[in-house]
């Protein structure tokens, strides 16, 4: 069956070749030959300037001395003409632009405001290289889904990309946001702090620091010395010490966010009483109408289910009699519990699914 | 030795630690230093995962093995994002230090490794999870069978569950009043009553028993019990 499904035939060859040239003349005739075209990347413009100023912070009231703190601010920050800040000569200014994205429609109704003389809406421009993102953004979507007619080599293009960029977007977020600021911060503060991270706070045991970041810099080189052909078991040490603290942390926060926490939340009244009587119950007050049907069902029903599914999760007695019979109500809850997760996460990427299509079709080919 | 008596050693000292530090107020300075060496770790670990990758692919490169062009592709892909982000190509400067020149933010929009993470690795993840729609459904439809009380719990359940967020689900029970003695058997009451009730009974016991795992796997690591981690050494 399946080498059936998997071997085209002549006549599967020829009506895929017609979706492509159809594809492709429905493609062109969209970018081409519609007013409004399709994928346009629009962003938002911000014009930054940043001048160099002097913040003299005066040390108490009637100091002799003060100290003198550099920044960038804005020119048009209200400090330098009260005179808080004062410009740095010889330092010249820095500008620039930064961009954000920006939905085509919004972008649309950004322009119409601004070109109606509403300054106060941020400028908005249309950029070619977003449109060329959005280009090869549907390029990639289209490659992963062509996956569902069989595996070919738009697909594996598109795989072999995510496989290469994924790895190295996680290695440049380790780098950047843990790397530099704990490793290289304490091994070389003055270096980090003039070429990348000025705001690292100073230390006041720098010496200490220093040694207490060499003790990681050689567990890494041991970690790395498995990719050496010999003396893998180098990388044992610092293996043990991850397991080691990943032990001591599960072990904590696992009983208390997890069983502490779940087991409290589960020691609830049975009985739950209508919001509106239950600040004024009292046992001399008691009437069935404070109580609250479905609520105390629903609690009566989530209590008699932890139990009955943590006794089926008990195996050092057998389950025969009671306990046989407690644990069988404990696989029912257990097969609610599950058939809702199946039915949550079909739904979740069923709305992934959606999303997609609606970059397809809004984003790219701009017919939505 | 140094392949198994300095291992267990380290392993029980660090655990050992993050327990102790949870206790006693003295030793949370030893708890963040340990954590603090966990994290660089971590990170590290992203290196290791990145030289694995470069090894098997150059490799599948040099030896011409099928396939090899897509392990290029791989290769050209990694190194690029990396550049990009090692050297925030295109990036801006930071409003607060524009004279440092790599203290601008790596993931702006601007930047290259922005870009490829906003139109290359983001709708290829976002594209690959979606596309287990498809298959989770083509799984169910094949696996799910009514065959006694326990599957046809799970098949109605789920049956609930995806009926009571579409609306079919408001087609179907929509007509029953929301204040009358039968709303309960509206799909959206029903999603709403196994969801709060019984999922969250079940899932609070999975958790309960997990953490007990856990727990005793952790003590077991800690007090040197299970060294199975030493066995392929």
């Amino acid at each position: 069956m399946s080498v059936t499904m998997n071997t085209p035939t002549s006549g599967n060859r020829l009506l895929w070749i017609s979706l492509m040239v159809f594809g492709m003349v429905g493609l062109s005739l969209n970018a081409f030959a519609r007013k409004d075209g399709m994928a346009h990347g629009y962003v938002e413009v911000k014009e930054v300037e940043r001048v160099q100023v002097t913040v003299v912070q005066s040390a108490g009231a009637g100091a002799a001395s003060a100290d003198a703190e550099l920044k960038w601010v804005a020119p048009t920050d209200p400090k330098i003409a009260s005179g808080e800040y004062t410009r740095v000569a010889g330092v010249a200014p820095r500008a620039w632009t930064v961009e954000s994205l920006v939905p085509a429609k919004e972008a649309a109704m950004m322009m119409t405001a601004r070109d109606a003389g509403d300054l106060t809406v941020e400028r908005v421009e249309p950029s070619a290289i977003n449109t060329f993102g959005i280009w090869i953004a549907a390029f990639l979507t289209l490659g992963i889904f062509s996956f569902l007619y069989r595996d070919n080599p738009w697909y594996k293009v598109a795989e072999s990309v995510l496989i290469g960029v994924s790895a190295a977007y996680w290695m440049i977020n380790a780098f950047w946001s843990t790397l530099v600021p704990n490793l290289f911060g304490a091994l070389a503060p003055t270096l980090v702090r003039a070429v990348a991270s000025p705001d690292l706070p100073v230390s006041s045991s720098p010496n200490s620091d220093f040694w207490l970041a060499v003790v990681p810099l050689i567990l890494g080189f041991m970690l790395l010395w498995r990719l050496a052909p010999k003396g893998g078991w180098i990388s044992i040490w610092p293996i043990a010490f991850i397991i080691g603290t990943t032990a001591g942390l599960k072990l904590v926060s696992g009983i208390e966010a997890d069983l502490m926490a779940q087991a409290v939340a589960t020691m609830q009244p049975l009985v739950v009483l209508n919001p509106a009587d239950s600040a004024t119950a009292t046992a001399s007050s008691f009437s069935f109408s404070a109580i609250s049907f479905w609520g105390s069902i629903g609690s009566v029903v989530s209590v008699v289910g932890v139990l009955s599914v943590l006794t089926y999760f008990f195996f050092s007695l057998e389950h025969k009699g009671a306990v046989g019979k407690t644990a069988r109500v404990g696989v029912w809850f257990l097969m609610i519990t599950f058939g809702s997760a199946f039915g949550l996460t079909v739904m979740g990427r069923i709305t992934l699914l959606a999303q997609r299509f609606e970059f397809l079709f809004t984003d790219w080919l701009n017919i939505g | 030795m140094l392949k198994r008596t300095i291992p267990i050693l380290i392993l029980a000292t660090s655990g050992a630690i993050l327990v102790v530090a949870y206790f006693s107020p003295f030793t949370t300075n030893w708890s963040e230093v340990v954590l603090m060496w966990f994290n660089i770790l971590a990170a590290v670990a992203y290196v290791l995962g990145a030289g694995n990758l470069l090894a098997v692919n150059l490799e599948k490169v040099s030896s011409r093995r099928a396939g090899w062009a897509y392990a290029l592709i791989t290769l050209v892909a990694f190194a690029s994002m990396l550049t990009f982000g090692l050297f925030k190509i295109g990036g801006v400067p930071s409003e607060a230090h524009p004279d440092v020149p790599y203290a601008g933010d790596y993931e702006s929009t601007q930047s290259a490794f922005g870009w490829v993470y906003e139109y290359m690795l983001s709708p290829l993840t976002a594209t690959m999870f979606a596309l287990l729609a498809f298959y989770v459904a083509s799984a169910a439809f094949r696996a799910f069978r009514a065959k006694n009380l326990e599957s046809i719990l799970l098949l109605g359940t789920a049956f609930i569950i995806l009926l009571a967020q579409t609306a079919a689900g408001m087609f179907l029970t929509g007509w029953i009043p929301a204040d009358s003695v039968f709303a309960f058997l509206r799909f959206d009451s029903l999603r709403i009553a196994i969801t709060e009730y019984i999922q969250t009974a079940g899932m609070r016991a999975i958790t309960i028993g997990i953490a007990i795992g856990i727990a005793a796997t952790s003590l077991r690591l800690i007090l040197g019990v299970d060294r199975s981690y030493l066995s392929k050494q």
